[in-house]
């Protein structure tokens, strides 16, 4: 607590100063701001899950082989749900994913199957086909003011129906080069480590990328004057962070020889880098969240809010595109059923990740997360021979509860559940902190002379 | 009072209604004889509707202090539904008819006549004929609500009032939607109620209206009844109009010496289409500009088309664009889009700062620097130590009360909130600013910080204009007043002419006055 910031009304509890340490150090950790206190809170939770679910198997969790399944099984999940939650912060949802995903996974197999395409140009062919299918919602949604849900529930029967139309309802199968992005590994390369080489090199990148960009973020704070947290918050931060690494990277290079980690996760962690910076750290981005915050005031604010909604509705089906056409190189071929439910995956993990129905809130990072809590209690429960009835209910109750969670922390002007245990112990001094009037939005009489019929125009 | 007073139908005695940090009503009284048309006069925020919800329930009884005597017995109103069922009806500014239903299904909402439990629309339908014919509505009863003009809802409101036989109908602002014709009509039923035993009380800013068909007039100010006047004893408008704002103005308002320059931003022959009702103008050849330097007020009743006058320049915000030019420093620009505006230096600061200001959800520093997200960025990259380091700036100059800009804007005050909006706006460089009702809601300390901030900016050289409903804070800042009303600019008094009398009267009257 910085002296100039306490007020001289305040009665600090006196261990507050003895103690040195606050919690509000642990939230800086994780970037202190408001929607990363409930990244936080679900960071908790996966941890929590995969340890419980480690002992409880008996090890089984934490295994090389198991957590390359992992990796490869839910790949599309991961993928969608950067795609959705950028959907909902818009304010607007997609159901059509798992449709789109299909359709584009059979036409990239017909072509490279039938029309012998080489797989590069499938691919290239898979995305503009998939930019293609975004234009089309997109130009509903933002142009026409068609609600997404009604589109995309369109969508999500047509693209069905077009999948099985140019697939005749049939498996079509995709040659073993293209097969590698869905389900190939990092080759082994260099001399023998008993590891994968080029896992502990990528190990190795994330580790330095951690530290640099800890270094980063500490000089940004500098530059801002801000209060910085204590230079062992970083330390301790930057230490779990590579202990992570290190323990993922050693299990990752460690499995049976031929298996590495899988090249689908690289894909993955490379698109959550990208769009992770894109909502960050741009224009875009910044006004994504203003459009689902308000999209009124982000209006006047001057947010074209059209071409925003129209890139968002794009950038979901090139991205179910990329997640369709992994999904076929995994099983090596494209089916009829392919993406059934996908979007109800991708929406319970990005809900979970700790996203607002009404928009405006949630983050690329906390929807992984979200998507990997998911996918760890649904391989704790195959791990545990817990029948898929019992699974599909057990992940009902999950999405229920976290978000049920959510809105009543919601509801007390709280976080999160972490956020309120963590506020209970330093309410004293948040609160003179603060020093400034906090009237809620209660009854102030204000009428206003708003025109009533405010729109859009045109 | 007249000596032929008919007994008393209403008595509100010493009604006294507190939101917190608010006094809306100040031991207000009110007293209306059976069978007359009582109007309450005021200016905006004086408190007329507020007592109208007290008297009708909406603020149920144990939320105010004071007595209701209706027909000579206290009344204890819980909710909208026990005011109507001791008679009282009020009909709101927005109605409250659901469009997708018909005409009879409004009326009986609620209220359906049933035989063995299944509505008996028969019986509805020869009801609401009847109805119908009481307030001069020809149309079919089974038309949809939405088919009508605003005009025939309101009679249908009326209609759905008698059903419930209704012995007090409270209008709030009936005309104000309304053209000149319907508003005939209007009136013309409200009279013939009246010679039916029906009493009336009627909130109205068209004075001329309230002259013409009222008994009794009482004036509501700054939350206070100031007096009820007799219009039998003679009234004019000028009388109601001193009564409304007959209050001493205060030196609150910063003298500013610096220097009017040249006109740099002008509006010529504006006109707006309404964004639903095609044939309504809300902008009618409106032409105004404004000189570097210069506070200039535009002065209008609730309705008369200031908000959307300002919106409709601000990039075409609202409405549908008919014709006219804006020029700024000499040449024709054209502000298409939100964005255009924003990049010629115009800066528009809404008057619902929650709906329309701010996104509630961001914090402080994301609120100062959303107008204008480039002059923080560079290649599109936001850099966030230097949106960081110039909110603080703004936070610091402008005294917003929070800790750090990464404070959530919905923990702030209003005063502060219209602060962050201020300093949103101030941080995209503009010439020229047009502040919507900047003081509505926020206290009288940080009101006066932002009459302080207005000076500065006329003083740095930038053009203001301030669109307000309090008269004397308009009087107070501006250098130039144009006076708004039904779309239409009916009047451009400068400083020296300005008075609440002249101004009220044009602002309430579309007979256009030339200053001497």
């Amino acid at each position: 607590m910085t002296a100039t910031r306490e007020a001289p009304t305040a009665t600090p509890a006196p261990d507050d100063r003895r103690r040195g340490f606050r919690v509000k150090d642990l939230r800086m950790m994780f970037g202190g701001g408001q929607s990363t206190a409930r990244q936080f809170g679900i960071l908790g939770a996966l941890v929590v899950i995969v340890i419980v679910s480690q002992i409880v198997t008996g090890g089984r969790t934490l295994e090389p082989s198991n957590l390359i399944n992992l990796v490869n099984g839910n790949a599309y999940v991961l993928i969608l749900a950067i795609g959705m939650v950028m959907v909902i912060i818009a304010g607007h949802i997609d159901l059509s994913v798992g449709s789109v995903a299909a359709f584009v996974g059979v036409i990239v197999a017909i072509s490279m199957d039938r029309w012998q395409f080489p797989w590069p140009l499938a691919i290239l062919l898979g995305i503009v086909l998939g930019a293609v299918v975004g234009a089309w919602q997109g130009f509903w949604v933002a142009y026409v003011g068609v609600p997404a849900f009604i589109v995309t529930l369109a969508g999500l029967l047509f693209f069905r129906g077009a999948n099985q139309f140019f697939g005749n309802s049939t498996a079509v199968p995709v040659p073993r080069d293209y097969a590698y992005i869905g389900g190939g590994y990092l080759p082994e390369v260099g001399p023998d480590t008993g590891y994968n080489n080029l896992t502990l090199l990528l190990g190795l990148v994330v580790a330095v990328a951690v530290v640099v960009q800890e270094i980063r973020a500490r000089r940004v704070q500098e530059r801002m004057g801000a209060e910085r947290a204590p230079i062992w918050v970083s330390a301790v931060k930057v230490g779990v962070l590579l202990i992570v690494v290190v323990l993922a990277t050693l299990l990752f290079a460690g499995g049976r020889v031929g298996t590495s980690y899988p090249f689908v996760g690289i894909i993955v962690a490379a698109l959550v880098l990208l769009y992770a910076f894109l909502t960050r750290h741009t224009i875009i981005g910044r006004h994504i969240y203003a459009l689902g915050g308000n999209w009124r005031a982000a209006e006047l604010s001057g947010v074209n809010i059209r071409r925003v909604n129209f890139f968002v509705m794009v950038n979901m089906s090139v991205l179910a595109s990329i997640a369709g056409m992994t999904f076929i190189a995994r099983s090596v071929s494209s089916g009829a059923q392919d993406g059934t439910g996908w979007e109800l995956d991708a929406i319970a993990a990005v809900f979970i990740g700790g996203a607002a129905v009404s928009g405006g809130i949630g983050t690329v990072v906390g929807s992984i997360i979200g998507a990997l809590v998911i996918a760890v209690l649904n391989n704790f429960l195959q791990l545990q021979s817990v029948d898929a009835p019992e699974q599909q209910m057990i992940k009902g109750l999950v999405l229920l509860f976290a978000v049920a969670v959510d809105v009543y922390s919601k509801r007390q002007g709280k976080p999160s559940i972490t956020g309120l245990l963590l506020r209970r112990r330093t309410e004293a001094p948040s609160a003179v902190d603060t020093g400034a009037q906090t009237h809620g939005p209660s009854g102030e009489p204000q009428e206003t002379a708003r025109p009533k019929d405010l729109t859009p125009r045109g | 009072m007249a000596a032929d007073a008919a007994p008393l139908i209403l008595e509100m005695r010493g009604i006294t209604k507190e939101f917190p940090g608010v006094k809306a009503l100040d031991d207000v009284s009110l007293a209306v004889r059976a069978g007359e048309i009582h109007s309450i006069c005021g200016e905006n925020g004086a408190g007329k509707s507020t007592l109208m919800k007290v008297l009708s329930g909406v603020y149920p009884y144990g939320t105010y202090r004071g007595d209701i005597v209706f027909q000579s017995e206290v009344q204890r109103f819980r909710d909208l539904k026990s005011s109507e069922h001791a008679g009282i009806v009020i009909i709101h500014q927005e109605l409250a008819l659901i469009p997708e239903l018909s005409i009879t299904e409004n009326i009986f909402l609620g209220n359906e006549p049933t035989r063995f439990g299944r509505i008996d629309w028969i019986e509805a339908k020869r009801r609401a004929t009847d109805l119908l014919a009481r307030v001069g509505l020809r149309d079919d009863p089974d038309t949809q609500v939405k088919n009508l003009g605003v005009g025939k809802q309101q009679l249908v409101e009326i209609a759905k009032a008698l059903d419930k036989s209704v012995k007090l109908l409270i209008l709030d602002e009936p005309t104000a939607a309304l053209n000149e014709t319907d508003s005939q009509h209007l009136l013309d039923l409200i009279l013939g109620l009246k010679g039916r035993g029906i009493s009336s009380i009627m909130i109205s800013h068209k004075l001329n209206e309230i002259e013409r068909i009222s008994d009794s007039i009482t004036i509501i100010r700054d939350g206070r009844s100031i007096e009820t006047l007799d219009v039998k004893d003679g009234v004019d408008e000028d009388r109601i109009i001193r009564g409304m704002v007959g209050r001493t103005l205060g030196n609150r308002f910063p003298r500013r010496k610096t220097p009017i320059g040249e006109v740099f931003f002008e509006v010529r022959d504006w006109n707006v289409r309404h964004p639903q009702v095609a044939e309504r103008m809300v902008a009618k050849n409106s032409s105004f500009m404004v000189r570097r330097g210069e506070v200039v007020g535009l002065a209008g009743l609730m309705g008369a088309g200031r908000t959307e006058l300002a919106m409709s320049v601000f990039g075409r915000s609202y409405g549908v664009f008919e014709s006219g030019t804006v020029i700024k420093d000499g040449r024709e620009i054209r502000l298409r889009t939100v964005q255009d505006a924003i990049d010629n230096g115009i800066a528009y600061v809404s008057e619902d700062r929650k709906a329309l200001g701010l996104n509630l959800i961001d914090d402080i520093k994301r609120s100062v620097v959303a107008a204008k997200l480039t002059k923080v960025s560079h290649r599109a990259v936001i850099d966030e130590a230097d949106e960081f380091v110039s909110a603080e700036r703004y936070r610091k100059s402008l005294r917003v009360k929070a800790p750090t800009v990464q404070e959530g804007v919905d923990k702030l005050s209003g005063g502060n909130q219209q602060k962050v909006v201020l300093a949103k706006w101030m941080f995209t460089d503009p010439d020229l600013l047009i502040l919507d009702e900047p003081t509505r809601g926020i206290d009288v300390g940080a009101k006066a910080e932002i009459y302080q901030l207005i000076g500065e900016l006329a003083a740095q050289g930038k053009g203001v204009v301030i669109i307000s409903s309090e008269l004397p804070e308009l009087l107070g800042l501006s250098d130039r007043i144009y006076t708004i009303f039904e779309g239409a600019i009916t009047a451009e008094l400068p400083a020296s002419e300005a008075n609440p009398e002249t101004v009220m009267r044009s602002m309430t009257s579309a007979r256009r006055r030339v200053p001497a």
